[in-house]
Formats: C-alpha cells, structure tokens, sequence
C-alpha cells in the first residue's frame, strides 16, 4: 500500500482502473468507481478538498472531526467527508441541489442537510453546535472571505478552516492573484493563515486555504 | 429560554422538531448535544444526533418540496421546454423537407412544409419513412403551442404584475434566466437590463467590447419598436418597471395598474423624441 501519511483516518490511497487515486468507504452517490472492498474512488477534479488532499496540503483532518460544510452543493465532496468524520453539518443555498443532498445524506448517518444561506449564519446557529473542529468553506458567491470570517463562531478555537477561493467567483474580470490577495487580507481579521496552494492542477484559478481561528 | 432547535420541540416527532430547523434562528451557536441531553430532549449523544438527523432530513426535503412546487419554477421549466421543443421541431423540419424533396415534387417550404408532408398518405417504404418523421416534427410543434397556452395561463398568477408588463412568456423567460422569482426581484433593474445577453456583457466587462443595451426584453415591442437610437432609453425604462413589476410580484402579489399607466407613459415620452427629430 501506498503513502497515506497526511490523510485523516478513513482516507486511503486505492487504485482504481490501473491509477491509484484517493477513496472513503461509503454508500455510492455519484457513478464514481467503487472496489471489491466497499472503498469508492473520490475525484480531486470533482472536489476542492480532495484536490487539497491530494496536493499534499496539511489539512490537520485526522478523520472523526465534526464538520460544518458551506456550499455542500449536490453532495459530492461533502459524502467523502461524511465517510470518514464525525458530525457533518452541510449548509447549501439552492434548493435544486438539496434534493440530492437529501439522498446522500438518507444513506449516512453523521450527515445533517440544511437548507440555508452560509451569508446568514444565525438561520442555522439554533442547530449547528459550537466548537466544530473542522470547516470547510466551498461556496462560489462573491464575499467568500466574508463568509468565512462570519463564520468563525462555529469554529473551535484550535479548529481549522479549509477553504477553496474561486478567483472567478470573485471577479470575473482581475488577476486571480490580485483576488486571492484581496480575500488573504480580508481573512487576517479572524484567521491566521497556516498554508496556502494554488488547486490549479485539478480546479483553474482556484486558491485552496489552510488557517485557524485567531 | 434556549434557542436551539429542540427546544418546544416533542422529542418523538421529527414533524415538531423539522419546523423548528426551518424557522428557528439563534444569535450563536452553543453546545448543542450537551444541551439536549440535559433537557431530556435526548437520552445521550448517540441519540441527539440520530433524532437531529431526522429533524433536518425532514426540512431539507419538506423545503425543497415546496420550493421546487412554486410556480415560478413550474414556469422556467414550460419556457425552456417550449425552447427546446420549438428548437428541436425546426431540426426535425429540415430534414423532412430535405428528404422529402426527393420524393414529392410540391413540397412547401418550412413548418407548413412538414404539417403538409405529415398529413399525406405514403406509397412507398421510403415515403412511410419520411411521413412517419415528418409526425413526430408535427406533435413537437404541437407540444411547444401546448406548453405556451400552459404558460400564459400560469403567468399571470405566478408573477401579476410581471406577466401584465412583459407578456406571459417573457414574463417566464425573465424569471428563467434570473432563477426565479425571488432572485429577480433581488436583481437591480441594470442586470434585469441585460438578462440574456451575458456573453455581450462580459465581451464588455474585459474591455473588448461596448456595454449591451438589452437582453431577452429586446423581444418586447417598446425595445424592438423604438428606433435605434432610442432603444437605451426604452430598454433602461423598460427594465426598471420590470424590477419595480417583479419585487411587487414577488414581495406582495397584488396587481398594480398605476405602474403600467407609469411605464406606459414613460415609453410615450421616449418615442416622442422621433416626432420631434422629424420636426426639426
């Protein structure tokens, strides 16, 4: 077996199809690849934080953390987190994409779907708990640093933020540098920054963050 | 008093405690879990999250639910089938009179072209063929007249004032290409401007080309009607009742005549502006 040093518990490199390539062990959801084992292939050019795994990044997920995902999305990378963390809050806005949610989450049991917007944390604070150990920040609105600063009450005080920064999100228009600088900066209110790595190997003109709370 | 979601909630009935996940709000998050427990709500933390997770399954599907059933989404659905079925029919009809052009020798041009061959008695295999596809051409055109009565008949409930300003389908076509009906009474009337146009709009954001002076209301007499030289005017008014239309819509419901008389007048005064060049 390969390395898997720096991946959390119930995180493991398996190959599929010849190419060895990041896997959780849960329920299918998306026609992803799944082996003999149960294990399910998850792909870094699907998913932001698989990408940030895959690069190597040090995301301190050890595996049994609990979760607040922002921008859960239909559910694909917010089903790899819930295969190996503890409670996985997911936070999407759209309500097309809950209606999958609502089915990856009907097959786990750590997962709670919520319908409701990340720029309004106090709609969810009646349900999500403090001292969340882990939050993972996807949403692809402008102001995600904003977001991600709001936020931060959830967060535990040696918890971590994960965070993937679409330039495009920001600004269609400037240097993907100039936006991450802009979104660094606005961070520095709230978080200290512990690694920072551009995902353009699998996501273009994405910026994937590592920090934790001041 | 805590603010937590179970709190009022019957500990036994994800029905009490979904509601509470939809409506609840609390200024901070606190310890949850431990919370529960002391209450009584849950016997341990095992079971807190096992009923948390019924209570926010059952208010993720009851809000899509309900959502999704809305009829602003009922109607961006019609109008892009209607485009799809229109777009579709015209590929199904080219090839029909293409290939039929080589059987008979009358074939009129176009969509009355393939209502003509559809409705004809076929001799041979190859003419069965041709007839048979020329069919089901005509059943999509069918379809697509179908779904516009749907949507004119549905417009005006959905979105009164909208439906009354616009038309029915650029009423749906608007609360399409904006998402629906909340989203576009949350857009400035700048963006309602150009709804449409995105690839002309971002051309210009990165300076390659001029800004776009309307988008789908192009296809609404006061912009098509106006000569060019006035079509920002119209199509900047335009869109600025259309907003007004949609927020009403959206946030109250009622229907509002004094804004169409606005609007109505408003476009008068642009169009004026040709008299007055001929005048001069």
């Amino acid at each position: 077996m390969s390395d898997d040093s720096g991946l959390p518990d119930g995180v493991e490199r398996r190959t599929f199809g010849g190419r060895e390539r990041l896997s959780t062990r849960g329920a299918q959801v998306y026609g992803e690849p799944v082996d003999a084992d149960g294990w399910r292939a998850w792909d870094a050019g699907r998913s932001k934080l698989g990408a940030m795994l895959e690069l190597g990044m040090d995301t301190g997920l050890v595996g049994g953390e609990s979760v607040l995902y922002l921008g859960a999305a239909s559910g694909t990378t917010v089903s790899h987190v819930a295969d190996f963390a503890g409670p996985t809050y997911a936070v999407e806005f759209a309500p097309r994409p809950v209606r999958d949610l609502v089915g990856v989450a009907e097959d786990r049991d750590n997962l709670f779907p919520l319908l409701k917007d990340a720029r309004d944390p106090e709609s969810y604070a009646h349900v999500v708990e403090a001292g969340i150990d882990c939050l993972v920040m996807d949403v692809a609105t402008r102001g995600q640093a904003t977001v991600a600063v709001r936020n931060r009450q959830f967060l535990a005080d040696d918890g971590r933020l994960l965070m993937a920064v679409k330039a495009r999100s920001e600004d269609v228009t400037a240097d993907p540098d100039d936006v991450f600088d802009g979104v660094v900066a606005e961070l520095d209110s709230a978080y200290e920054l512990l690694e920072t790595a551009r995902l353009d190997r699998f996501h273009a003109d994405h910026l994937g963050i590592v920090a934790r709370p001041k | 008093m805590t603010d937590a979601w179970f709190a009022g909630a019957d500990p036994d009935d994800p029905e009490s405690g979904a509601t509470r996940v939809r409506t609840g709000r609390a200024p901070a998050p606190a310890d949850w879990p431990a919370e529960a427990v002391d209450a009584g709500f849950a016997a341990d933390e095992t079971d807190y999250y096992a009923k948390l997770r019924s209570a926010t399954l059952a208010a993720a599907s009851e809000a899509v639910a309900e959502r999704e059933r809305a009829d602003d989404v009922q109607l961006a659905h019609a109008v892009r089938a209607m485009d799809d079925a229109e777009r579709t029919a015209n590929e199904l009809a080219e090839r029909v009179v293409e290939w039929a052009g080589t059987l008979y020798g009358d074939v009129p041009r176009g969509l009355d072209g393939v209502r003509d061959i559809a409705a004809r008695d076929p001799k041979t295999a190859a003419e069965e063929r041709v007839v048979s596809y020329a069919t089901r051409a005509v059943d999509l055109l069918d379809e697509r007249d179908d779904l516009r009565s749907f949507i004119e008949e549905r417009a005006p409930t959905a979105a009164p004032n909208l439906a009354e300003m616009a038309g029915p389908v650029l009423a749906a076509r608007l609360i399409a290409l904006a998402g629906g009906l909340e989203p576009l009474a949350k857009k400035p009337s700048g963006t309602v401007q150009v709804l449409g146009a995105e690839d002309a709009l971002f051309a210009h954001l990165k300076g390659r080309a001029t800004s776009p002076k309307h988008g789908v209301i192009f296809t609404h007499e006061y912009v098509r009607g106006t000569r060019p030289q006035d079509r920002g005017s119209a199509a900047r008014a335009f869109a600025g009742k259309l907003s007004i239309a949609a927020r009403i819509d959206h946030y109250s419901g009622d229907y509002r005549p004094e804004l169409h008389a606005e609007l109505a007048d408003r476009m008068e005064t642009i169009r004026a502006r040709a008299d007055e060049g001929a005048d001069e």
